[in-house]
């Protein structure tokens, strides 16, 4: 079976802190990782292979620098990496970049394509499915896991609000996964040793099959418009309330943070 | 072309045959949203006999309710529910269309979005109108560190997820006039790749703490077995996990894993409730990076509150559990 | 001179960080607590090809190199020194002599065992009455058709618990001192061997220390590492390369302390500030942070020298010297700077500190190692 995983280095979100006076973002000496799950979706394209037999191939879009992460997806057991870099890309919304993966995925043969959910750095889960919408695949979004595996369908559990259902999805297809649906494995001291003796393939505009307007700024129908900073603590002296009060008080914070 | 787009639509999502709160709530966002732009609301329920809920989609803010219906639409598949929306979106062409950011709305919209080679702006937590008539899509960015307004200028339509919970619903009008229209869903069933074979509904299993985006933790002041149950219904109430200080963990009330603090788990959840924790600092290293932190402690020296955005002053062991019989009271009206 | 880690080595230590992050020091208070043997943790590092980071891929290992073993201690002991010690022991004290000494049949037979991780090694030399002066062994090897017969007694063996291949010395001719000694390996299986009681320790609490009992056992002629009255020489170099995995754990011993001591100091406020804003708290900790830094560059120019076949013995006794001192230093002032509560087993460094101490004294002790450096020094 033909695995190809789409992969994304982040910066690690959680280590981003804010200035506690102004509010503004600290992101010096934060570490670029591979985006966590991507990472699941790739554990669940290296057991669907020890199953079933086959090649994992791992692709990703962005800089040069971008190519640690397919060191580590090779020393993690995957066969073939390419890193997918051109200026023509840059400042891509979800819909460019998933336009630039598309022209990249049409010219390789695959059975199964997966994609990490959503990336932490913008969290828009919206790659997956514009890919696999591009490509005229079925999709299942949010797979935890592949519970069976055939010659042409795939039987995925997948986590909905209510709890999970399981679907049958005909292949070729595009999966979504989540990195808590599975633990993913570390990288092996050989695959580590030999992952840089390994070639990672370098593609640019040229390798894929995507017309130039509908890839990087150009092709992006939404732009930032401006962006600002959450701001930081303002607790000021605890109040002191009726336990009632108490409550409406929470009540409406809550509701200004969008939990309730 | 832009300005031929008109009129702001909302999938009305309905699972089993309700309603979500969430579509409810996005019809009172768009009624506020057409207003500005001086538009109308349409809603847009799918599925299998839903008309039924149409009264309430114009009791909730919407002009006009199109229904399409058809024996495949009776659960939420990607590919069905896009073929209708797609006939529906090119062929009316409106201006703005939201979906909840639901497990639904985030398979659909984009599906959609990249059929109709427009913009899509992910889980907003705010949308807003131009000057020039846009529409101004704000959400969360780097975790929640960041705030990042969208626009979609030069592409028709605007579509946009929206989080549960954001939008204020519009009052229930039962007096609202509106009309419903039925779409002829005209499926083309050599498309449809997806089986559900099953849907298994579950108790919500606990995550890890450290993955919760709301935590409810109790200390010392709420180490009894009766205050933790009011801990574990503001909980459930709010969509998030149990957690606790030390004390509580030694006492033999919630196993280690639940424990935040520096030899627990550090956390850093979008919401921290802090019930009854005086905020050793052993416990605030492990929780101190949470996104908003709301504090309860019947000292008002305690170190907790150093920490907090809210801090309230009195007993957790009183306040948490109407706080959490308030909150289900809300829910209930809401829907 | 180049004092970056290259790309690979960079690699590595991310996997080898996050390993030791989410699978090792959760379990290592319990492990000290317990004085259990990490079985489950043994057994996945097997899985990731850790217990043969620097051997050939032919024989199973994983074809790195002795750099990336001494970041693999390290990184393991910051988090558990338990766990850290029982991969020394087995790398540097029976593996590589194996693979050193050993002939093709017996590198074949156990080193892909050994490096696979099937099998744990371990390396018998110390005895009741020779310590220091290893020279002084009483366990006696009688040569009996096809076979050898030891006797004796091996103790405060790491691993012996767990092992099932070790490196035993013996006499083979006690007339002829340290060129009498041989080198043997023995299973754990072999007729008349056995394994004592554990010892109940101070440290490092997780490792499975043991005697080894030989009574008449008998070992196969074929097992005889390298040539008779070669063993001292084996057992002596054999533990020149275990000083680069013991520095390696004293090295992470002192990251850590100092780690939870950097935490701590900008967390715990006393007279209104955070005690890392006292100058004596910093003054402090640069000197500690200085310390451990050179500790690193002494560990890894040792280990570079023995990767590249240079000599290598006085820089492995000067960075296990050196840091296992800083070791025992960091972690006690460690203690000193969580003041009570480092006292306490609630937080990690009053156990640092107390598994600090056993790198001043094993695999040569401190006063062992001044005696191999002022001997290359005055040769």
């Amino acid at each position: 079976m033909n695995i190809i995983v789409c992969i994304k280095q982040v910066p690690d979100t959680t280590e981003i802190k804010l200035d506690p006076t102004t509010g503004t973002l600290l992101r010096d000496g934060v570490p670029s990782i591979m985006n966590p799950d991507d990472k699941g979706g790739l554990e669940i394209a290296l057991r669907l292979k020890e199953q079933r037999g086959g090649q994992v191939t791992v692709l990703t879009m962005g800089p040069p620098q971008a190519e640690e992460i397919l060191r580590e997806a090779l020393a993690m057991g995957v066969d073939r990496a390419i890193l997918l870099s051109d200026r023509k890309f840059a400042g891509a919304d979800t819909l460019a970049t998933s336009n630039a993966l598309a022209g990249a995925l049409r010219t390789l043969p695959f059975d199964v394509v997966i994609a990490g959910r959503q990336a932490i750095d913008g969290d828009t889960a919206q790659v997956g499915p514009q890919v696999a919408e591009h490509l005229d695949l079925p999709q299942v979004t949010y797979a935890e896991e592949i519970a069976r595996a055939d010659d042409n369908c795939l039987t995925v559990r997948r986590a909905i609000e209510e709890g999970h259902q399981i679907v049958e999805v005909a292949l070729p297809c595009l999966l979504t996964v989540s990195a808590g649906a599975v633990r993913p494995r570390y990288m092996s001291v050989r695959g580590v040793v030999e992952a840089h003796g390994r070639e990672v393939e370098r593609w640019n505009f040229d390798s894929i099959s995507v017309d130039e307007r509908r890839v990087g700024l150009k092709g992006s129908p939404t732009r930032v418009f401006k962006s600002f900073a959450r701001g930081g603590r303002n607790a000021g002296t605890p109040r002191e309330v009726d336990p009632g009060e108490a409550a409406e008080i929470i009540i409406e914070r809550l509701q200004e943070k969008f939990i309730l | 072309m832009k300005s031929d787009h008109k009129h702001v639509f909302v999938f009305a999502e309905q699972r089993d045959g309700i309603l979500q709160p969430v579509a409810i709530e996005l019809l009172g966002k768009a009624r506020e949203l057409a207003d500005a732009l001086q538009e109308e609301v349409y809603a847009l329920l799918v599925g299998e006999r839903v008309e039924p809920l149409a009264p309430e989609c114009i009791a909730r803010g919407a002009d006009k309710v199109l229904v399409a219906e058809a024996p495949e639409l009776a659960t939420y598949t990607t590919e069905p529910y896009t073929q209708v929306l797609y006939r529906i979106v090119s062929e009316r062409e409106p201006s703005i269309v939201l979906f909840g950011a639901t497990t639904i709305g985030r398979d659909l919209a984009p599906r959609l979005s990249a059929r109709l080679a427009t913009g899509l702006t992910a889980d907003c937590t705010a949308l807003d109108v131009s000057p020039d008539g846009d529409l101004l899509m704000t959400r969360p960015a780097f975790g929640g560190n960041l705030m990042a307004t969208i626009l979609c200028k030069e592409h028709r339509p605007q579509m946009s997820t929206v989080r549960p919970g954001v939008a204020r619903p519009h009052p229930r009008d039962p007096h609202r006039q509106g009309a419903v229209e039925r779409v002829d869903a005209r499926l083309d069933p050599s498309k449809f790749k997806v089986k559900v074979l099953q849907t298994l509904r579950e108790e919500k299993t606990r995550v890890d703490i450290a993955a919760a985006r709301v935590l409810v933790s109790g200390g010392r002041g709420m180490g009894n077995p009766s205050a933790l149950n009011a801990i574990e219904e503001l909980a459930t109430a709010l969509g998030g996990e149990v957690s606790s200080s030390r004390a509580v963990v030694d006492a033999g009330l919630l196993p280690r894993e639940r424990q935040v603090g520096q030899t627990g788990k550090t956390v850093r959840p979008d919401i921290y409730i802090a019930a009854g924790i005086s905020g050793a600092i052993q416990h605030l290293a492990g929780m101190e990076e949470s996104g908003y932190i709301i504090a309860i402690n019947k000292d008002k020296y305690a170190p907790i509150f150093q920490v907090a955005d809210l801090g309230i002053v009195g007993d957790a062991a009183r306040i948490v559990p109407l706080l959490a019989a308030k909150i289900r009271a809300l829910r209930e009206t809401k829907q | 001179m180049n004092f970056s880690l290259t790309k690979t080595q960079e690699l590595f230590l991310r996997m080898i960080r996050e390993f030791a992050d989410k699978e090792v020091k959760p379990l290592a208070a319990e492990v000290d607590e317990q004085e259990r043997f990490p079985a489950e943790t043994v057994k996945k590092m097997a899985g990731l090809g850790l217990m043969g980071i620097p051997f050939p891929t032919e024989y199973g290992g994983a074809g790195g190199d002795n750099l990336l073993y001494s970041l693999a201690v390290e990184e393991l002991s910051r988090a558990c020194a338990t766990t850290g010690v029982i991969l020394s022991a087995h790398t540097s004290l029976c593996a590589a002599p194996l693979h050193e000494f050993g002939s093709p049949a017996q590198r074949a037979k156990y080193l892909p065992r050994l490096a696979s991780g099937e099998w744990l090694g371990a390396f018998g030399l110390t005895e009741p009455n020779a310590g220091t002066d290893a020279s002084a062994q009483q366990t006696t090897a009688e040569e009996k058709d096809d076979h050898y017969l030891l006797n004796g007694n091996k103790i405060f063996i790491t691993n012996a618990a767990r092992a099932r291949v070790y490196i035993v010395f013996a006499m083979t001719d006690k007339s002829k001192g340290t060129r009498g000694i041989s080198a043997f390996i023995v299973e754990r299986d072999f007729p008349g061997f056995s394994v004592g009681k554990e010892e109940k320790k101070m440290g490092i609490r997780g490792s499975a220390t043991c005697e080894l009992i030989m009574t008449n056992c008998i070992v196969p002629k074929d097992n005889l590492l390298g040539q008779t009255g070669k063993g001292f020489g084996i057992a002596m170099k054999t533990l020149d390369g275990g000083r680069v995995g013991i520095a390696a754990q004293a090295l992470g011993i002192a990251q850590g302390a100092l780690d939870e001591t950097v935490k701590y100091v900008k967390e715990r406020k006393q007279f209104g500030k955070a005690i890392g804003q006292f100058q004596n708290t910093q003054f402090q900790l640069a000197d500690l942070e200085t310390k451990v830094q050179a500790a690193r560059l002494l560990v890894r120019s040792a280990a570079f020298k023995k990767d590249k076949g240079l000599p290598y013995a006085a820089d492995a006794a000067m960075a296990k010297l050196f840091a296992a001192e800083t070791a025992m230093e960091v972690a006690t002032k460690a203690v000193q700077f969580h003041g009570g509560y480092g006292y306490t087993r609630e937080y990690p460094v009053e156990r640092m500190m107390r598994d600090a101490k056993i790198t001043e004294i094993y695999e040569g002790t401190s006063e062992v190692q001044r005696m191999v450096i002022a001997s290359h020094l005055l040769k």
